[in-house]
């Protein structure tokens, strides 16, 4: 995208009605083409939820529409779309209305940030990693809109569990990504994932970097559980207490919204996890292929997929097999173990980069026998 | 215990009270009280170290002809014996005191008896219809029970 | 901490609730999450079942008992065969006995299948209901086999049992027993001493043996405060004093005895016994009639008789009063659940919502028991 920009502020000049005609269809063009992959992503990663969950339960799954049920996607959301548009009389409607757009604008808005291979960037922001975690905030506005709006008591308690949940998980999220931004010294997801290339293979992931980011690894994948609703803390749409929290109200598409928006989620923490602690978009193998670069960056694609795809294939292990926590007993998971955790693991990582001069574990481990 | 132990023990506490003791076809044994003096010798029963009903199984009305009665088959965990008190109130205006204060078992079993039968248990704290919705006319068990046509507006 | 201000605030839970396990109608008075008291509203599923009684023949009304407890036919089956047979003082012939305490015995399985299940379901872990529901299609084709039905079954008679077993019966039933033994440590390994299930469990509405008798708690939920108290050991019915079994006992070995988790834990352990039950029973199976003469016409003589016996939920108990004539004069049922149901009202004060969920999970409660 900066490119084709580039390439249309120097042929034409730059304020030109023509150059900016260009750019908003470019911009309309390119979301449209992120939405559309955002949507099939989402489709098929429905469809992966209940194969899989089919697979956990000792049952099938959906095996009629399509080959092997592939396109089972495609009928629940023609379905959906299909389905009455239900505004109970008493909402609150401007809000009511609003609320899934606004959590499924901000889930798809984070899919431009992401590096999926070496130029395969939609965006590529210097801020990229704060702006994700900025944009993915926003679907919690949307959540405790949709909780307050529907005028029901099961639909608030939710609304208001998402609020203090979500909001506290904010915050051991962004400090253990700090550990990793302390080695890395930049935002950008292209520069992060560039940075654990290197002769040592996997080790160079930053995973391995030092034991305080291995730990802040699992603690972003704990609290990211708990940011995306998934299993162990999936408080605010407990189908057993709330009968399903913020979206008890919804039908139709507006439901569908929703149910789309928290798989974009789920894609999203995964990404990056896999950006900023499992190396992105790079195997060795790939890294020394002596390819064309197309070849190589579809390659990567691949790569950087199939890593995320395992982190959501983790998620959904762990939710089909946990129960879950109470609300207080959340809390407490947050403040009192996640958090005092992350702070000790960014003073421990800074430490580590003052000490050994910013080198890893893998490259400490290579001085001392050479 | 046997019914008769029972039975001898209750009419020495209460003189005048103990009316009969039925072990004929019954099971168990049911000894008729005067049903002025429930609370007393439901207490008795529960508290006396000898007797020790401690467990309210059961809780029945019954319409008979001439009278209700009140069942309360009573069962002690302690000495494992069993025996069923009845009372019988007059058809016009069946009242009796609960028993709740004495086996919290009770509460519901005597809302039920109000509900279906129509017996009013004086001083129970929470005696609304149970099963029944609240608007409910008459009192489903009662032998001359007739069923309505309508119900609120409703055909049934 | 200085308290701060909050209100107060009023919540339907149900009838139409994910878990209120049918249709049950709860009053919240909460602040916040905690919840101050949950008032019970029954009725919602009452058919009059004791008012039909008195207007149908006394084996007319075996297929109405069905209708009790669904998820326990057989054993509703057995308490009112067992309830007329002594009422009218019919022997019941020895090889139907066996049949009966089998079939009892593995609806007693299926039934506390459906109370793991759900339980888990409950408390968010939706694997073990798939579980529990395989295990119990194996039961419910043995039931078909001998019965021809898969939920009612009405297949108890007064003075026996409706037909011999089918051939392979026994076979097949052994077959799905040894599948079984294991499968119940498979769910203790996925479930039972998973940590956030028993940090959701223990310590959480605690029923004190006491308090359970005063207010007629029976079944598991008694047993689960530390009572041993099994009317299948103290009171032996049937043939029950012939079989080997331990009654299970909640001992607080993870929180407090009589917490959610003991009364859960209980329901595991009697799946075992049952289990070690119907092996017995299939060993000693005798040959010989399986109905007694019962004349077509049945008039039990006048009187009136209490009977209870142990279901899955508890002490069902049936109250029979015979004017000797063909229909029953009176027939009260006491319901164990709905004796269940009475202490909850007391339980629910100050628990969370989520907590809430796990009680009335952890207590198995069945609504058209309560209802009737």
């Amino acid at each position: 995208m900066q490119f084709a920009i580039q390439w249309l502020v120097d042929k034409f000049s730059f304020l030109s009605p023509i150059s900016i005609l260009l750019l908003i269809s470019l911009m309309f063009i390119v979301g449209t083409v992120v939405l559309l992959l955002a949507m099939l992503y989402e489709g098929l990663g429905t469809y992966a939820l209940r194969k899989i969950g089919g697979d956990i339960q000792v049952r099938i799954g959906p095996n009629r529409v399509g080959p092997v049920g592939l396109l089972q996607f495609l009928a629940d959301g023609v379905k959906l779309f299909l389905k009455e548009d239900i505004v109970p009389t008493v909402v609150d409607k401007k809000l009511f209305i609003l609320a899934p757009f606004i959590t499924f604008a901000a889930s798809c808005a984070a899919f431009v940030a992401l590096s999926y291979s070496d130029r395969l960037v939609i965006s590529n922001l210097n801020i990229g990693l704060f702006y994700l975690l900025a944009i993915s905030s926003l679907v919690v506005i949307g959540v405790i809109m949709a909780g307050w709006a529907s005028n029901s008591k099961w639909s608030l308690l939710g609304g208001m569990r998402a609020a203090a949940q979500i909001v506290s998980y904010e915050i051991p999220i962004g400090l253990s990504l700090l550990s990793v931004i302390l080695i890395t010294q930049s935002l950008n997801m292209g520069e992060i994932i560039r940075s654990q290339s290197g002769g040592w293979g996997i080790l160079n992931w930053h995973i391995f970097h030092n034991p305080f980011v291995f730990i802040s690894f699992f603690i972003y994948f704990t609290a990211a559980l708990a940011e995306v609703n998934q299993t162990p803390f999936d408080l605010p749409e407990t189908e057993s207490e709330l009968v399903a929290g913020y979206f008890t109200e919804y039908s139709g598409m507006r439901f569908g919204f929703f149910f789309m928006a928290e798989w974009g989620e789920i894609f999203i923490v995964s990404a990056i996890a896999v950006t900023l602690f499992l190396g992105g978009w790079q195997l060795p193998i790939i890294n020394n292929l002596d390819i064309h670069i197309y070849l190589k960056n579809l390659l990567q694609l691949g790569v950087f997929l199939g890593k995320t795809f395992l982190l959501i294939y983790l998620m959904l292990w762990i939710r089909w097999t946990l129960p879950r926590l109470r609300v207080d007993q959340i809390m407490y998971m947050c403040w009192k173990v996640l958090l005092p955790f992350a702070f000790f693991n960014i003073i421990g990582t800074g430490l580590w980069l003052l000490i050994f001069k910013g080198k890893g574990i893998p490259e400490l481990v290579i001085q001392l026998f050479s | 215990m046997e019914a008769q132990r029972i039975y001898q023990l209750l009419t020495e506490k209460f003189p005048g009270n103990i009316y009969e003791l039925k072990e004929k076809a019954t099971q168990p044994a049911s000894i008729r009280v005067n049903p002025e003096t429930i609370v007393e010798i439901s207490s008795y029963l529960r508290d006396d170290s000898e007797l020790a009903f401690d467990f309210l199984m059961c809780l029945s009305a019954v319409d008979y002809p001439e009278n209700f009665t009140v069942v309360y088959h009573l069962f002690s965990t302690k000495h494992l014996h069993k025996i069923a008190i009845g009372v019988k109130l007059p058809r016009e205006a069946p009242r009796v005191h609960t028993v709740e204060v004495v086996w919290p078992a009770a509460n519901w079993h005597e809302r039920e008896a109000y509900d279906l039968m129509g017996i009013v248990f004086d001083k129970h704290s929470d005696l609304r219809r149970i099963l029944l919705p609240d608007d409910w006319d008459g009192h489903t068990l009662r032998k001359d029970y007739q069923a309505p046509k309508t119900y609120n507006g409703v055909k049934i | 901490m200085a308290a701060l201000e909050s209100e107060e605030m009023f919540i339907n839970m149900g009838p139409q609730h994910p878990s209120t396990h049918g249709v049950l109608r709860l009053m919240l008075r909460t602040d916040g999450e905690v919840v101050r008291e949950a008032v019970p509203h029954i009725g919602y599923l009452h058919r009059s079942l004791e008012k039909i009684a008195e207007n149908v023949t006394y084996s007319q009304f075996m297929p109405f008992t069905d209708r009790l407890d669904y998820l326990a036919s057989m054993n509703c089956n057995h308490v009112y065969a067992m309830a007329v047979e002594r009422l009218a003082g019919i022997e019941v012939p020895e090889r139907a006995e066996y049949l009966r305490v089998i079939m009892a015995e593995l609806n007693r399985i299926s039934s506390h299948l459906i109370a793991f299940g759900s339980f888990g379901a409950d408390m968010g872990a939706f694997t073990p209901f798939i579980y529990a529901i395989r295990e119990r299609e194996k039961i419910n084709d043995l039931f078909e086999m001998v019965c021809g039905a898969r939920l009612t079954y009405n297949y108890y008679r007064i003075g026996g049992v409706a037909q011999d077993l089918p051939e392979g019966f026994v076979g097949k039933t052994r077959e799905f027993l040894d599948y079984f033994e294991p499968k119940v440590k498979e769910y203790n390994r996925l479930l039972s001493w998973n940590k956030i299930f028993l940090k959701r469990l223990t310590n959480i509405a605690v029923i004190k043996p006491e308090e359970a008798i005063a207010y007629g708690v029976t079944g598991p939920n008694l047993r689960g405060s530390g009572v041993k108290w099994d009317l299948r050991k103290n009171e032996p019915y049937s043939v029950y004093d012939r079989f080997e079994f331990e009654v299970p006992v909640g001992t607080g070995e993870k929180g407090t005895v009589g917490d959610c988790w003991d009364r859960y834990w209980v329901r595991i352990r009697e799946m075992e016994e049952s289990v070690r039950i119907i092996r017995q029973a299939l060993d000693r199976l005798p040959d010989g009639e399986i109905r007694a003469k019962v004349p077509r016409v049945f008039k039990p003589p006048e009187g009136e008789v209490y009977l209870r016996a142990e279901n899955p939920r508890g002490d069902l108990g049936f109250y029979l009063v015979s004017d000797g004539s063909t229909n029953p004069y009176r027939l009260k049922i006491r319901a164990p659940s709905f004796c269940t149901m009475s202490i909850f009202r007391k339980l629910s004060q100050g628990l969370m919502v989520a907590d809430l969920v796990a009680l009335i999970g952890s207590l198995d409660i069945i609504l058209p028991e309560i209802d009737r």
